[in-house]
């Protein structure tokens, strides 16, 4: 079985501060980890290659100190990384990133693609699905389970605001996870010096045949204007009367409100 | 302090500090707390090569030493002494087999072991043979390609747990102790079960337990080294391994000295962190220097036991007594600087005082390495004088 994890590497937001001036991270002096959720990720793939066999593969797309993140992945037992790294890939949005990962992926070739549910800094859940759609396979997000799987089909728990549903899905298909899934590994020492050795291979937008305005800031049609912490709203007025005069008074704030 | 480790040693000590501070403190208190064994833990030690550090590559070990094992060994106990204990005691019941083992046996037990899926005891301690080893009554007698074992082993660590044991036992009680002999005794085998578990002051979550044989049938070819080499494989594995349990005292020493720490700098009292007190400031300095002096001889003695000398003994007991006398005052000392908050469970350092004093007593007490030292320092002044 051939499995593809996608990684990203973020900074450590146990340590991170936030400019409460500009409202952006202050960077400096941070250091960096793989994306949590991707932790889980890596586990799913190691733990499927220890049932079924075959290979794991890690994949990220960065500057090229997240060759970090890498050996960290092969540290803890994966079997090949792929840095996707090139001036071009710079300022990406969901869109291009995905295009960009989806390129690699399918150069590569994969039975399976696993993600994190979502990064921890940018925190928009988007990149697993739309890769799935470059990919043009399905996809099944929010993995807390995997009850089966065989050369055709993966049956899978996706969590859901309340339990969780049980889906049957065919291969090739591209997963998200959340930390419910399984308790990721620590490295082993023979782990770490294989990836202090360990060779990362290198892809820039022409070994992906991709132009370079599909990639990066030309191929993102994102734009963002500002970045603000969104506002909470404290107000709140309780209720009180004799329940015909609550649902009047409900029903007076309702519409003072527009909601009906 | 820096001990100029090589690259691959600070890999060790971080990834062993790692597993420390992620997977053992948060569980420690509640293995003690219910004596339980860590079998979690072996198996993310396992997963993470620390069983296979000192034992060669051609076996699927590591490949390293002396020095290696003591820094993973400092790093877990100084977490939890009692994980710690069950790790080391693995490394002192592998030693006779990685120093006396034929070709076939460590081909056999060594891959298993070094990869954590087999764990090992040491088995020499009897109830009438403790600091005096000769007492041993366990014997050993040959029939055809078996040797028949009968006798009890005591204060086992890891017994039960463990999937290979290597006992001493008499195999001809004419020759005194020259006729002692070392076997690989596997679990499962015949005549072979285990007593009663101990309950103990401290190391809790480490397990102790008596082997009892019962015309045990050993097959012969299971024999270490020659028949009435047993007191020579025990005391080859006792000056290889006695380093770690100084590795234990620093790691101990340090974990203590660390809540102490942490303790005076948030704690106030007439208006002060108590740290400002000249007072505490001094035990503080004291046990610094004390861990500092510890450290500094254990690695010393680890490096060069690795570099292949022979007259190890002398000061591997010289490490052992002095590593672990300073953990038994240091844990105390800890204790004494948080007072109340030390004395209480709620903070980890009581637990690591009533840890530390086994140090004093297992392996050789330190009253056995003195005498170790003592006749080692004879032979010295003999050769001076004449």
């Amino acid at each position: 079985m051939r499995i593809i994890v996608c990684v990203k590497q973020v900074p450590d937001t146990a340590e991170v501060k936030i400019n409460p001036e500009t409202n952006t991270l202050i960077r400096e002096g941070v250091s960096s980890i793989i994306n949590p959720y991707d932790m889980h990720a890596i586990e799913a793939g190691l733990q499927l290659k220890e049932k079924k066999g075959g290979t794991v593969t890690v994949i990220t797309m960065g500057p090229p100190q997240a060759e970090e993140a890498l050996r960290e992945a092969i540290s803890m037992g994966v079997d090949e990384a792929v840095l996707l790294t090139d001036r071009a890939f710079a300022g990406a949005d969901t869109l291009a990133t995905s295009r960009t990962l989806a390129g690699a992926i399918r150069k590569l070739g994969f039975d399976i693609v696993i993600c994190g549910k979502q990064a921890i800094d940018g925190d928009t859940a988007q990149v697993g699905p739309e890769v799935a759609e470059f990919l043009g396979i399905p996809h099944v997000a929010y993995v807390k389970k995997i009850e089966e799987i065989t050369e055709e089909k993966i049956v899978l728990y996706r969590m859901m605001e309340e339990g969780y549903d049980v889906v049957e899905a065919p291969l090739p298909l591209l997963i998200t996870v959340v930390k419910e899934l399984n308790v990721p590994r620590l490295p082993s020492l023979k782990g770490k010096m294989r990836a202090k050795k360990a060779e990362i291979k290198r892809f820039t937008h022409k070994d992906i045949g991709i132009e370079e305005d599909r990639v990066g800031l030309r191929g993102s049609p994102t734009q963002v204007k500002n970045i603000f912490a969104p506002e909470r709203k404290k107000e709140r007025k309780i209720l009180q009367g004799s329940p015909e005069e609550q649902v009047e008074w409900l029903i007076e704030e309702l519409k003072k409100l527009k909601c009906i | 302090m820096d001990y100029f480790f090589t690259e691959e040693q600070k890999m060790i000590r971080d990834l062993a500090r790692q597993i420390a501070e992620e997977k053992i403190v948060p569980v420690r208190a509640e293995l003690d707390e219910k004596e339980e064994f860590p079998r979690e833990i072996m198996e993310v030690l396992a997963q993470s090569d620390m069983f296979g550090i000192f034992v060669p590559e051609e076996y699927g070990g590591l490949g390293m030493g002396a020095l290696e094992l003591c820094i993973a060994v400092e790093e877990l106990s100084r977490a939890c002494l009692g994980i710690s204990t069950s790790y080391a005691a693995n490394a002192l019941g592998t030693y006779p087999i990685l120093l006396f083992g034929t070709e076939e046996q460590k081909k056999k037990y060594l891959p298993d072991i070094a990869a954590g899926r087999k764990l090992v005891a040491f088995a020499l301690t009897e109830p009438n043979a403790g600091s005096d080893a000769a007492g041993i009554q366990t014997t050993a007698k040959k029939e055809g390609d078996y040797y028949i074992l009968n006798g009890l082993k005591q204060w086992i660590t890891n017994a039960g747990e463990a999937d290979i044991y290597t006992v001493i036992a008499i195999t001809d009680r004419a020759k005194g102790a020259r006729g002692a002999s070392a076997f690989i005794v596997e679990k499962g085998m015949e005549g072979f079960s285990f007593g009663k578990k101990e309950k103990k002051m401290g190391i809790r979550a480490s397990v102790t337990r008596e082997l009892i044989f019962e015309n045990c049938k050993v097959p012969k070819e299971n024999i270490l080294g020659r028949e009435g080499m047993g007191f020579i494989v025990a005391m080859r594995t006792l000056d290889q391994s006695r380093i770690g349990v100084g590795a234990q005292g620093v790691g101990v020493a340090q974990g203590a000295f660390e809540e102490a720490l942490k303790f005076a700098k948030q704690r106030v009292q007439f208006g002060k962190p108590i740290i400002s007190f000249q007072a505490v400031q001094h035990i503080l300095a004291d046990m610094a220097i004390q861990i500092e002096a510890a450290r500094s001889l254990v690695y010393s003695v680890a490096r060069y036991i690795d570099s292949g000398a022979k007259d190890i003994s002398k000061v591997s007991a010289m490490a052992k007594v002095f590593a672990t006398d300073v953990a038994m005052k240091v844990t105390t000392d800890a204790v004494q600087v948080m007072g109340g908050a030390g004395y209480m469970r709620e903070y980890p350092v009581e637990k690591m005082m009533r840890d530390a004093k086994i140090l004093q007593i297992y392996e050789g007490t330190n009253q056995i390495q003195r005498n170790i030292i003592g006749q080692a320092l004879i032979k010295e002044a003999t050769k001076l004088t004449g």
